[in-house]
C-alpha cells in the first residue's frame, strides 16, 4: 500500500506472541495514521472500564504517510494509551527519529498489549522481532540506557525507552528517545513501564513505497524551499522553543509562582538569547528537519548535557518555581529526562507543593524535611528524584498528579491545582486570553496546548473578548494541527515559520496517491476529534462539562503583578465559551456529540 | 566540483540521506544513501558527515569502468557496468563508496546532484570547486 509500511506489530507481552497484520487500507483511508489509528483501535479495542495500568490497557505507537519520507520534519509518531493519569484519553507525540526508523522496519503501528511477567525490552531488526531479557537495564536512567543499546546494537538503532518514573508508574512517566525526544504527556511511560516494556530497540532497512516518487521529489523540495526562505526560519532556529519566554512575560503569559501570574522579574536571564550564550552546544534535529528547535547543552554548573530545556521547562521549572537561573532548570530538565517523567506535569505539581507549602497546607515534614520555598533549587531537584522513585510522602504525593494530590491535602489546594481533566497545564498562563483558556478546557488529552495555541490570536481579537470567531478558531486549530502528526510530520513548520499548508498536499498525493485537500485532513481530523470524545463519555462515570472547567485560578484570582495584573476572565464568559464552543461542535449542553454530529463524521456506528 | 559539509552546523536531520536515496535509487531509505551520517555523544556533541570529494580514487581501480564522470564533472557509478567486485570500497578515504547487495545490486556513490544542499536547512552542506576552501 503506498504511502504505508504496510504491517502492524502486534506484541501480546502476557503470552510472549508477536503477530504482524496488513494495515487496513479503510483504517488508513478513514483515519490516515497517528493518533488516528490510536484513537480507533483504543476505543475499539481496550474494553470500557479497563485498568490504565492494568493487562487491557494497550500502548498503540502509529506514524502515518509523511513519516520516513523526503518531506520536510517526517518524524513524528503518536503513543496512545488509556491515561493513568486523567483515566481519559491520551496520546503524546515523540519527534526525533524513532519513526523513520519504524517505517523502515516496515511498519505503520505497534500495540503493545498485556503484561510481560518479567522485564523485557521489545527488539526489532526488520523482520527479526523478539522479546528480550530487560533485567541489566531495569533500574537504570534513560541516558544510560539509550547509550547502552548504542554500543550493543549500533548507531543505525534508534531506542524509546522508560526511566524509573515509569517503572515506578508515576502517572505522568514519559518515553525517552534521542537524548532529548519525548512521548510526553498522559502518563504514557508509566502504561509502558506497567507492561514491564524498559525499551523499543528499532532498525529497519526498508523502503516506503510511494505512488509517485518523482512527485515526491518535487512537492518536497517546494516545502524546503519554503521553509529555508521563510522569515523566521533563522531565529526559531537559533534559539527553539524557547524564542518565546521573553514575549510570554511581556504579554503575561509565562507562569509564575503556580501560575499566580503571567510576568515573571527573573525572565530576562530564562530568554532565548541568554539560553544561546550560555548553554547551547549544537542545534539538534528531528528527522529531516529544516528549522531544528531542538538544542543540545551543556551545563557548566553541573557538569551534565542535555538536549534542552524546551520553553515549557523553562516557564514551568523556571518563573513558575521562581527558578532564574537557566543552569538550574536546565539540571531541572535532564532530571526529569534522565527519570523519565514529564517535565510539564512535573513543573506544574512541584509549583502546585511550594504554593502548599508557602501557605502552609504542606509542612517540612510533609516533605520529608526538604523546604519548598520559591526558588529553592536544590530542594526542587531532590523534589524530581521523589517522584521518580516515589520517594517519602512527597513523591509518593506528588507522582499522582496534582488533581489527586489535591484531592489527598485538601484545605482549598485544590483551587490551585492547575489542571484540565487531570492534566497539568503547559506553560501559558491564561488568566487574560480566553481563546487559549478554551483551547486547554477542551484540549482532549488534558490541559495541553499542541491541539490549538491562540495567544496571539486572542492578543490580536481582544484578549478578554469571548465572541464566535475565538472559538470557531480554536475548533479549526483542534481539527487541523493534530493532523500534522496523524500524518507523520511536525507541525512546527507551519506553526513557526509560517509557510503555505497547502504545498504539503501535493506531497500526499505522490506518497499514498489521488488528490487530497486539507478540508479532507479537516474532516478527518474532526472524526478524530469526536471518537476521542466519546472515549471520555465513555470511561468517566458521569462525564459532562464540568470536566471541560479551568483551573478556578483563571476566573477567580487576578494576577497581583506583571503584564496581566488586576485582569481576569469572569466565570460567566468561561461558561459562555463553553457554550459557543458546544453549539460551535455540534454537542449538546452536556458536551457529547449530538446523532447528528456523529453521523456527519461517519461515526454514527460506534457504540458507546 | 564537489560537495562540502561543515559539521559544525550540521544538526543530523538526515534530510540529506532521505534525499540522496530518492535521487539515486528513487526510495526513500536513507539506508541507500551516499554520505554518512556519525553522531559523537555525549561527549563532546555534534555530528559528523562523511561526503564524497569526488578525487576519483574509485574510478582508478574500477575494473570495469563502471564509474564515470557525468556532466557535473562528478564521478558516477554506472550501473550496467558494477559487477560489485568491491575494489572501489577500501580505496574510499571517507568511505561513501558503497556495495551492499541487501540493498542493491550495483556500487553507489554521490554523483552531485545538489538535492542534499537544497534541503538542509542550516547550510551545512555546500557545493564547490574541488580545492576551495569551504563556506
Amino acid at each position: 500500500m503506498n504511502g504505508y509500511g504496510g504491517s502492524i506489530l502486534r506484541v501480546n507481552l502476557t503470552e510472549g506472541r508477536i503477530t504482524r497484520t496488513p494495515t487496513s487500507p479503510g483504517l488508513a483511508r478513514d483515519y490516515i495514521g497517528g493518533r488516528g489509528f490510536g484513537i480507533y483501535t483504543l476505543y475499539h479495542e481496550v474494553p470500557k472500564g479497563a485498568d490504565p495500568l492494568g493487562p487491557e490497557n494497550k500502548l498503540i505507537i502509529s506514524t502515518g504517510p509523511f513519516a520516513g519520507t523526503m518531506v520536510p520534519g517526517g518524524g513524528k509518531c503518536d503513543w496512545t494509551t488509556k491515561s493513568p493519569l486523567t483515566g481519559g484519553y491520551a496520546d503524546a507525540s515523540m519527534g526525533g527519529h524513532f519513526t523513520a526508523e519504524l517505517r523502515y522496519a516496515g511498519l505503520d503501528s505497534i500495540i503493545l498489549e498485556g503484561i510481560s511477567p518479567k522485564p523485557v525490552y521489545l527488539f526489532i531488526d526488520d523482520d527479526t522481532v523478539e522479546l528480550r531479557d530487560a533485567a541489566p537495564y531495569w533500574g537504570k536512567g534513560v541516558f544510560d540506557v539509550e547509550d547502552e543499546f548504542k554500543k550493543k546494537y549500533g548507531e543505525e538503532f534508534q531506542i524509546a525507552a522508560i526511566g524509573p518514573g515509569g517503572e515506578n508508574r508515576v502517572l505522568y512517566a514519559c518515553v525517552n528517545h534521542d537524548i532529548g525526544r519525548q512521548a510526553g504527556r498522559g502518563g504514557v511511560g508509566a502504561v509502558m513501564g506497567s507492561k514491564q516494556v524498559k525499551a523499543i530497540v528499532l532498525h529497519g532497512t526498508k523502503s516506503i513505497p510511494v505512488a509517485d516518487v518523482a512527485g515526491l521529489r518535487t512537492a518536497s523540495l517546494a516545502l524546503f524551499k519554503a521553509c529555508k526562505e521563510a522569515e523566521m526560519t533563522r531565529d526559531w532556529t537559533r534559539y527553539g522553543t524557547n524564542i518565546v519566554s521573553s514575549w510570554c512575560d511581556e504579554v503575561g503569559a509565562l507562569p509564575t509562582h503556580n501560575f499566580q501570574a503571567g510576568s515573571y522579574e527573573g525572565a530576562k536571564t530564562l530568554s532565548g538569547p541568554v539560553m544561546r550564550e550560555q548553554l547551547v552546544v549544537m542545534d539538534k534535529g528531528c528527522f529531516a528537519c529544516p528549522c531544528p528547535c531542538g538544542k543540545y547543552s551543556r551545563l557548566k554548573k553541573y557538569k551534565s548535557h542535555l538536549e534542552g530545556p524546551e520553553y515549557e521547562t523553562v516557564g514551568l521549572f523556571g518563573a513558575n518555581l521562581g527558578i532564574s537561573d537557566l543552569q538550574d532548570v536546565g539540571e531541572c530538565n535532564r532530571l526529569c529526562d534522565e527519570y523519565g517523567i514529564d517535565a510539564i506535569s512535573a513543573g506544574v505539581c512541584v509549583g502546585w507543593a511550594m504554593e502548599c507549602y508557602e501557605r502552609g497546607l504542606l509542612t517540612k515534614a510533609d516533605c520529608d524535611g526538604l523546604e519548598l520555598k520559591w526558588g529553592n533549587v536544590e530542594a526542587v531537584h531532590a523534589t524530581i528524584r521523589k517522584i521518580a522513585f516515589r520517594e517519602g510522602k512527597l513523591g509518593e504525593l506528588l507522582a499522582q498528579g496534582t488533581k489527586k494530590a489535591a484531592e489527598t491535602v485538601g484545605g482549598g489546594s485544590e483551587k490551585f491545582a492547575i489542571h484540565v481533566k487531570g492534566m497539568e497545564q503547559s506553560a501559558y498562563a491564561t488568566h487574560s486570553a480566553t481563546a487559549m483558556l478554551l483551547a486547554y478546557m477542551t484540549g482532549d488529552v488534558g490541559a495541553h496546548h499542541n491541539r490549538s495555541w491562540a495567544i496571539t490570536y486572542d492578543l490580536q481579537v481582544g484578549r478578554d473578548k469571548v465572541v464566535p470567531e475565538k472559538v470557531a478558531r480554536i475548533i479549526w486549530l483542534q481539527d487541523f494541527r493534530p493532523m500534522f502528526e496523524t500524518l507523520g510530520c511536525c507541525r512546527l513548520q507551519w506553526v513557526e515559520l509560517g509557510i503555505d499548508r497547502d504545498l504539503y498536499m501535493p506531497a500526499l498525493d505522490a506518497i499514498v496517491g489521488g488528490a487530497h485537500t486539507w478540508k479532507e485532513m479537516e474532516h478527518i481530523g474532526a472524526r478524530i476529534w469526536n471518537l476521542t470524545r466519546l472515549y471520555w463519555a465513555r470511561e468517566i462515570e458521569g462525564f459532562d462539562r464540568s470536566w471541560d472547567m479551568p483551573s478556578p485560578r483563571f476566573y477567580s484570582e487576578p494576577p497581583k503583578s506583571g503584564a496581566t495584573q488586576g485582569q481576569i476572565t469572569r466565570l460567566e464568559d468561561v461558561n459562555k465559551l463553553l457554550d459557543i464552543y458546544y453549539e460551535q461542535r455540534g454537542w449538546d449542553a452536556n458536551g457529547l456529540p449530538t446523532p447528528e454530529t456523529l453521523k456527519n463524521l461517519q461515526l454514527d456506528q460506534v457504540v458507546l | 566540483m564537489r560537495l562540502y559539509i561543515n559539521n559544525s552546523l550540521c544538526s543530523g536531520c538526515r534530510a540529506c540521506l532521505v534525499t540522496c536515496s530518492v535521487n539515486l535509487f528513487q526510495e526513500n531509505n536513507p539506508k541507500k544513501a551516499a554520505l554518512v551520517l556519525i553522531p559523537h555523544f555525549p561527549e563532546p556533541g555534534g555530528y559528523e558527515m562523511k561526503v564524497c570529494t569526488q578525487c576519483g580514487d574509485c574510478a582508478q581501480v574500477c575494473p570495469t569502468e563502471a564509474i564515470k564522470q557525468n556532466e557535473r564533472g562528478a564521478y558516477y557509478v554506472d550501473r550496467a557496468e558494477c559487477n560489485l567486485c568491491e575494489a572501489c570500497v577500501p580505496e574510499c578515504l571517507e568511505d561513501v563508496m558503497f556495495v551492499n547487495t541487501k540493498h542493491a545490486d550495483t556500487a553507489w556513490k554521490c554523483d552531485l546532484c545538489g538535492d542534499c544542499v537544497s534541503v538542509c536547512g542550516t547550510f551545512a552542506l555546500s557545493i564547490g570547486e574541488i580545492d576551495a576552501v569551504p563556506a
